[in-house]
C-alpha cells in the first residue's frame, strides 16, 4: 500500500488530495517512485492522448504500465534534476487549459509545484498526491544545504555535519522541510535517529 | 532631548548597557501579573513624552551601535535582507515613510530636502549626506528598502497583500527571534506563523489579520511582544543557531541576573501609499533582568508572569530549562505585594521592594 495518512501538522505543511481526471488542453503529469500508481488510477484514454508523463523511477519497475497507457509524450528520467530542464520547457511551452497532475514524494512534488507556480499556472489546475516514501527534502537552515530524501529525525546534515531535527515547518519557495540543529544547547546529546512518522 | 549614543557591542564582550534614561522607558510587555496571547493592538499616534510610543520610529541611544551590528550581520549572511521583485515599490514607499517621519520628528538628528525627484537625505548620526532620484534605484548603494533599513533600528517585514492574506515578501531581518527570513520569504500570514504553538487554536492569527488587512494609511496601528535571550545578542537567527545556543547554558546563579535579558518587541503596523503592502517593523529593546528589578512592580510582575507561564509557551520561547534558575533569582525580590494595572513603572505610587 502506497498511501500514507499525514498526522495534523503545522499550517506551513503541505497537504496533499486525490488526483482525479479533469478537462483540460492539454495534461501534464510529473512523478516519482509509487507516484507512478497515481497516474495508473486516473489516466483515461481520452486524457492520455494530450498527456506529457515525466516519470522517475527511483528503482521501481512501473515504467512499463506507464509507457502501456499510450500518453503523447513520455520520458523516463534518472533524478529530478535530470528532469529538470525538461520540466522547465514543458512549462515553458504551456497554453492556458494546461492541467497538471503530481504525485509521488514530497520532494518531487513540491518542486515541480514550485516550478508550475514561477511559470504562472493556476493553483487551482495543479493537483497533488502523495504517495510512496514519506521521506523528505530539507534544507539545512545554517549551511542551506538541501539534501534529498531525508528519511530518519534527527538526520546528520550530509554538508556541515550539524545534527538536525527536521521540522514540519515548510517553504514552498525552496520546496523543503527546515532543519534546525538538535543539539546546539548541550553538544554531543543527539538522540538516536528514528524513522520520520515511526 | 539630545541623545548621547552609546558605544556598545552586541556580541563577543557584550559590551551593550542601558542608561537610566533607557531604563525608564523600556518597554515593559506585561500589563498584569500574568502573560497569554492576545491581538493586543492599539493606534500607534504617538505617547507619553519621552516614552518609545511617542515616536513613529524611536531612536535611542543604542542606534548607532545597533546599526553598526546589522552591517556585520550583513556583511556575513547578505540572505537576511531580501526583496522579491515586485516589492521594489513598497520599499520606496518605506524609504519615503521612515525619511519623513525621522526628518520631522528628529530634525536635529536627520534632514530630509525634497525638490520633485531630486532628493537629499542627511542622517547626523552616521554620517550620511547623499542624494539621489526618488524611485530610480541606480541613484542608491543598495536597493530602497536595503538603504533605509541600514539606517533604522529593528527588523522590517514588508507584507505584500492580495488575496485576503498578507505575504511575506520582503524583509529586512537580523535581530530577529529564531526564524529564518530566507526560510520564510514568500510565505502568507498563516505559514510563517505556523510553528507558533496554541495561538492557531485560539483563533489569534485569523483576527489579526483580519485587522491588519484594514490597516488605513496614516493610521498606524502597534502592540509589543516579548521573548528572552542569555546576553544582549540582537543575531538570534536560526541561522547562526548552532553558534549561540550554547550561549543559554552560560549562566549560574551569580550571573542570572545580568545575563538574562528580557527581550521586547515593538511591533508596529503602518499602510504604505503606493504598493498598499504594509509594512511591519519589528523593534528590540533589550533589557538585564537585575536592571528590570530597580523598578519595583516590574521586579514583582516579571517573577509572577516567568513562574505561571505554560509550559508550551516556557519551551516555544526557549527559556524552560533555565526557569528554575530565574525563579530562584526574581522571587528574592517580589514580596507578594499587589500590582497597579498597566504596563508603566508607576515610581511615584507603586511601594518599594519590601525585600531582595
Amino acid at each position: 500500500m502506497s498511501k500514507f495518512a499525514f498526522p495534523p501538522s503545522m499550517t506551513s505543511r503541505p497537504v496533499y488530495g486525490r488526483l482525479e481526471p479533469r478537462a483540460g488542453s492539454a495534461h501534464l503529469m510529473i512523478a516519482d517512485a509509487e507516484g507512478a500508481e497515481a497516474i495508473l488510477d486516473v489516466a483515461t484514454p481520452d486524457m492520455m492522448a494530450k498527456a506529457h508523463i515525466i516519470y522517475i523511477p527511483k528503482g521501481t519497475d512501473f515504467g512499463d504500465r506507464l509507457r502501456a497507457l499510450s500518453p503523447a509524450q513520455y520520458y523516463e528520467g534518472p533524478s529530478y534534476a535530470a528532469a529538470e530542464q525538461r520540466i522547465a520547457k514543458a512549462f515553458d511551452d504551456a497554453k492556458m487549459g494546461l492541467q497538471v497532475y503530481l504525485s509521488g514524494t514530497e520532494g518531487v512534488i513540491g518542486q515541480a509545484q514550485h516550478a508550475a507556480m514561477q511559470a504562472g499556472v493556476p493553483h487551482t489546475a495543479i493537483q497533488t498526491e502523495h504517495r510512496g516514501s514519506t521521506a523528505r527534502r530539507m534544507q539545512c537552515v545554517h549551511c542551506k544545504g538541501i539534501t534529498e530524501d531525508v528519511e530518519t529525525d534527527p538526520f546528520q546534515c550530509s554538508h556541515c555535519g550539524l545534527h538536525l531535527f527536521v521540522r514540519d515547518h515548510y517553504s514552498r519557495r525552496l520546496a523543503a522541510f527546515q532543519g534546525v540543529n538538535i543539539d546546539a544547547e548541550d553538544p554531543g546529546n543527539v538522540p538516536e535517529a528514528k524513522g520520520i512518522y515511526e | 532631548m539630545t541623545i548621547q549614543f552609546n558605544d556598545e557591542t552586541f556580541r563577543d564582550d557584550y559590551s551593550f548597557h542601558n542608561s537610566d534614561r533607557a531604563l525608564k522607558r523600556f518597554p515593559f510587555p506585561f500589563h498584569e501579573d500574568s502573560y497569554m496571547y492576545s491581538v493586543n493592538m492599539e493606534q500607534h499616534q504617538g505617547g507619553p513624552s519621552d516614552s518609545i510610543y511617542e515616536k513613529r520610529f524611536d531612536v535611542d541611544e543604542h542606534y548607532v551601535s545597533e546599526m553598526r551590528d546589522r552591517a556585520i550581520v550583513l556583511a556575513d549572511d547578505p540572505l537576511r535582507c531580501q526583496s522579491l521583485p515586485h516589492m521594489t515599490l513598497a520599499g520606496w514607499d518605506l524609504l519615503e515613510l521612515i525619511m519623513v517621519s525621522k526628518s520631522e520628528d528628529y530634525p536635529d538628528l536627520f534632514e530630509l530636502h525634497r525638490d520633485g525627484d531630486q532628493w537629499r537625505w542627511v542622517n547626523k548620526p552616521m554620517g550620511i549626506d547623499d542624494s539621489f532620484t526618488f524611485l530610480d534605484e541606480a541613484t542608491l548603494p543598495y536597493g530602497p528598502m536595503e538603504y533605509i533599513t541600514r539606517q533604522t533600528q529593528g527588523d522590517f517585514a514588508v507584507l505584500d497583500q492580495r488575496d485576503d492574506n498578507l505575504w511575506m515578501d520582503a524583509g529586512m531581518i537580523t535581530t530577529q527571534a529564531d526564524w529564518s527570513l530566507d526560510f520564510d520569504i514568500g510565505m502568507n500570514f498563516f505559514e510563517w506563523h505556523a510553528p507558533v504553538p496554541l495561538a492557531h487554536e485560539k483563533g489569534i492569527f485569523v483576527r489579526a489579520l483580519k485587522f491588519l488587512l484594514n490597516i488605513q494609511q496614516g493610521a498606524p496601528a502597534r502592540r509589543l511582544n516579548w521573548t528572552l535571550t542569555v546576553n544582549p545578542l540582537l543575531d538570534t537567527s536560526p541561522e547562526n543557531y548552532h553558534k549561540w545556543g550554547i550561549q543559554k547554558t552560560s549562566m549560574t546563579p551569580e550571573t542570572v541576573g545580568a545575563k538574562q535579558h528580557l527581550r521586547v518587541e515593538l511591533q508596529t503596523f503602518f499602510r504604505l501609499p503606493r504598493s498598499n503592502a504594509l509594512v511591519f517593523p519589528i523593534r528590540c529593546y533589550l533589557c538585564s533582568f537585575q536592571d528590570l528589578t530597580k523598578t519595583p512592580k516590574w521586579a514583582r510582575r516579571l517573577h509572577r508572569v516567568i513562574r505561571d507561564l505554560p509550559d508550551e509557551l516556557a519551551t516555544y520561547k526557549g527559556f524552560i530549562d533555565n526557569r528554575p534558575m530565574m525563579l530562584d533569582y526574581l522571587s528574592q525580590f517580589d514580596d507578594g505585594l499587589p500590582t497597579s494595572l498597566g504596563i508603566w513603572p508607576d515610581l511615584d505610587t507603586e511601594p518599594p521592594l519590601q525585600k531582595g
